[in-house]
């Protein structure tokens, strides 16, 4: 492992020198260390890169990491990972990527994830994305996460891209079963000229199934975002979907939201709001001492938590 | 002590909102700031906040002017503001906002004691957003423990009654008599309720711009009881 990956690895995944618990480091597209444990087993993918990941019924309380690093430009890393979740299992799934440049050519990561979810489970997922590098070349990350629950399971999807990464597209599709439930809360900042668009869509095809997505982001600067989400209502079920954007400076933001109820008895719900930082907010910080800048960064941190 | 001398401001359309007004709140006290609507009390809270830069005149704070001071000046002097209506903040904490207050991280039992001050149960709003979701009298109550968090010499809360309801406006009598014991600052109240007129030690009258009466509240008070035009509800239906 080297120290762009190390570096690189204590933002992502809070790593310090080891991961307890079943882990696989994944450095410019090879694995890089590998842990499996009694209960989580972590094996390669036999017809593609990536790794298949078995976490056995009724385990609880232990975590997974499978941190993915590109240190350096001129790497497309391609990578699918598959988790499967056993009946009545309750862990946490750390994944985090980083990208480092050190050259004009472009470092790319682009992870398919699929999660398979059995009855009664529940998965935290969570997913720190950034870019580093003051080099020119593009810095690139392209997640596809593609879940499929099973009747009462539970996946919390917490996910944030700090800062540096050039482009990203990130595509989010669900498909989620009797009384399961989905909750997706993904925080953007943007600058300079960066471009993030996501993408979700969820099909709400068991009785009683729900959706909450989360989206908050800041365009800085130049850059723009693009927000998309499709929540479909098949059954007796509830979607919620809550966008907000803060613009700084030139930053664009374009929200589309949709919202299709195919059964009488789908309950789905947008809220959606862009614009720059009310100036009450700014007021109200300056007040208690803070200068115009502080407040500003104030309430972005807090907006992003 | 805080000194206004002349001080006027007027709407862009020319309509003065205060008129020449001149005033000084003692150290120390609890001095309601009292009159009609329109009659240019939360103005007057938002000039000395730095909210608002008057057209002409001096303020004074502690013997120094700071009339060409910004707000966040005027804040790291000892001057703090509770607004009318409290901004809401998506992502903001009760926790963060009292620690910002103050100046530095807060102890678990330092956040209670400012809570338990207002009024509000500890363990239900440490670590909620300041957003929508809060009430009227919530966030009014933790509009004021900030201003509290902040300690200073001298704290403003502008109309502090606005906006919640009867119930929660009782409790908030009773926060302000507490703060009046426990704060060793001076207190600005803007209100024209009665129940916040008896607890003060000083009363200024503001009316059409102008300070239209100031002195000890056992001298202002009974004449404006007295003079009141406020119409008693079985009035509202009378002949004229």
């Amino acid at each position: 492992m080297n120290e762009t990956t190390k570096e690189l690895l204590k933002i992502i995944s809070d790593f310090d020198g080891e991961f307890k618990g079943a882990y696989n480091i994944r450095e410019d597209g090879q694995c890089a260390a590998r842990e499996s444990t009694e209960n989580i087993k972590i094996e390669s993918k036999k017809d593609a890169p990536g790794l298949v990941i078995h976490i056995k019924p009724h385990t609880k309380g232990e975590k997974v990491y499978i941190p993915a690093c590109v240190t350096k430009s001129g790497v497309d890393d391609l990578v699918y990972n598959d988790f499967y979740v056993g009946e009545g299992a309750d862990v946490t799934i750390v994944a985090g990527c980083g990208v480092h440049t050190t050259g004009v050519e472009e470092a790319r990561h682009n992870g398919i994830h699929r999660f398979i979810l059995e009855k009664d489970s529940k998965v935290l997922y969570q997913e720190k994305h950034i870019g580093t590098g003051k080099q020119e070349g593009i810095r690139r990350i392209d997640p596809v996460t593609d879940v499929e629950l099973g009747e009462n399971s539970k996946l919390t999807m917490d996910t944030v891209q700090l800062s540096g990464v050039d482009y990203t597209t990130r595509t989010t599709r669900g498909v989620l079963g009797e009384g399961a439930k989905l909750i997706i809360k993904e925080r953007i900042m943007t600058d300079g000229k960066e471009q993030a668009k996501t993408d979700f869509y969820v099909e709400l095809k068991g009785e009683n199934s729900g959706v909450d997505l989360m989206s908050r982001s800041v365009a800085r600067d130049e850059s723009y975002q693009e927000y998309h989400s499709v929540i479909k209502g098949m059954n007796v079920c509830t979607g919620h979907s809550e966008c907000d954007a803060i613009l700084v400076g030139n930053g664009k933001v374009s929200a589309s939201p949709q919202l299709d109820a195919e059964h009488p008895d789908a309950a789905l719900i947008h809220e959606a709001a862009i614009g720059k930082i009310a100036g009450e907010q700014i007021l109200k910080l300056r007040t208690l001492g803070l200068t115009e800048e502080e407040a500003e960064q104030k309430i972005i941190s807090g907006f992003l938590k | 002590m805080l000194r206004l001398e002349n001080i006027k401001w007027s709407l862009d359309d020319g309509r003065g909102i205060l008129n020449d007004v001149s005033l000084e709140i003692p150290d120390a006290k609890l001095v309601v700031i009292t009159g009609p609507n329109g009659g240019g009390k939360t103005t007057l809270a938002k000039t000395v906040a730095g909210l608002i830069t008057p057209e002409s005149g001096k303020i004074f704070f502690d013997g120094q002017d700071i009339t060409e001071l910004d707000i966040t000046q005027r804040a790291k002097l000892g001057i703090s503001y509770a607004f009318q209506q409290p901004v809401r903040f998506k992502g903001l904490t009760v926790r963060d906002l009292l620690e910002l207050a103050a100046g530095r991280q807060l102890k678990q039992p330092e956040i209670c004691e400012l809570l338990g001050k207002v009024g509000l149960c500890k363990n239900d709003f440490i670590d909620r957003e300041v957003n929508a979701s809060l009430s009227g009298g919530e966030i009014k109550r933790i509009e004021i423990a900030t201003v509290l968090a902040r300690n200073t010499k001298l704290s403003i809360f502008d109309e502090p009654e606005a906006g919640i309801d009867l119930w929660s406006f009782a409790g908030l009598v009773d926060v302000f008599k507490e703060v009046k014991n426990k704060v060793k600052g001076t207190l600005m109240i803007i209100s024209h309720q009665e129940r916040i007129l008896e607890i003060a030690d000083e009363i200024v009258v503001i009316s059409a711009g102008k300070v239209e009466a100031s002195g000890a509240a056992q001298e202002i008070l009974p004449k404006l009881v007295s003079g009141s035009r406020t119409p008693r509800p079985c009035e509202r239906g009378a002949q004229a």
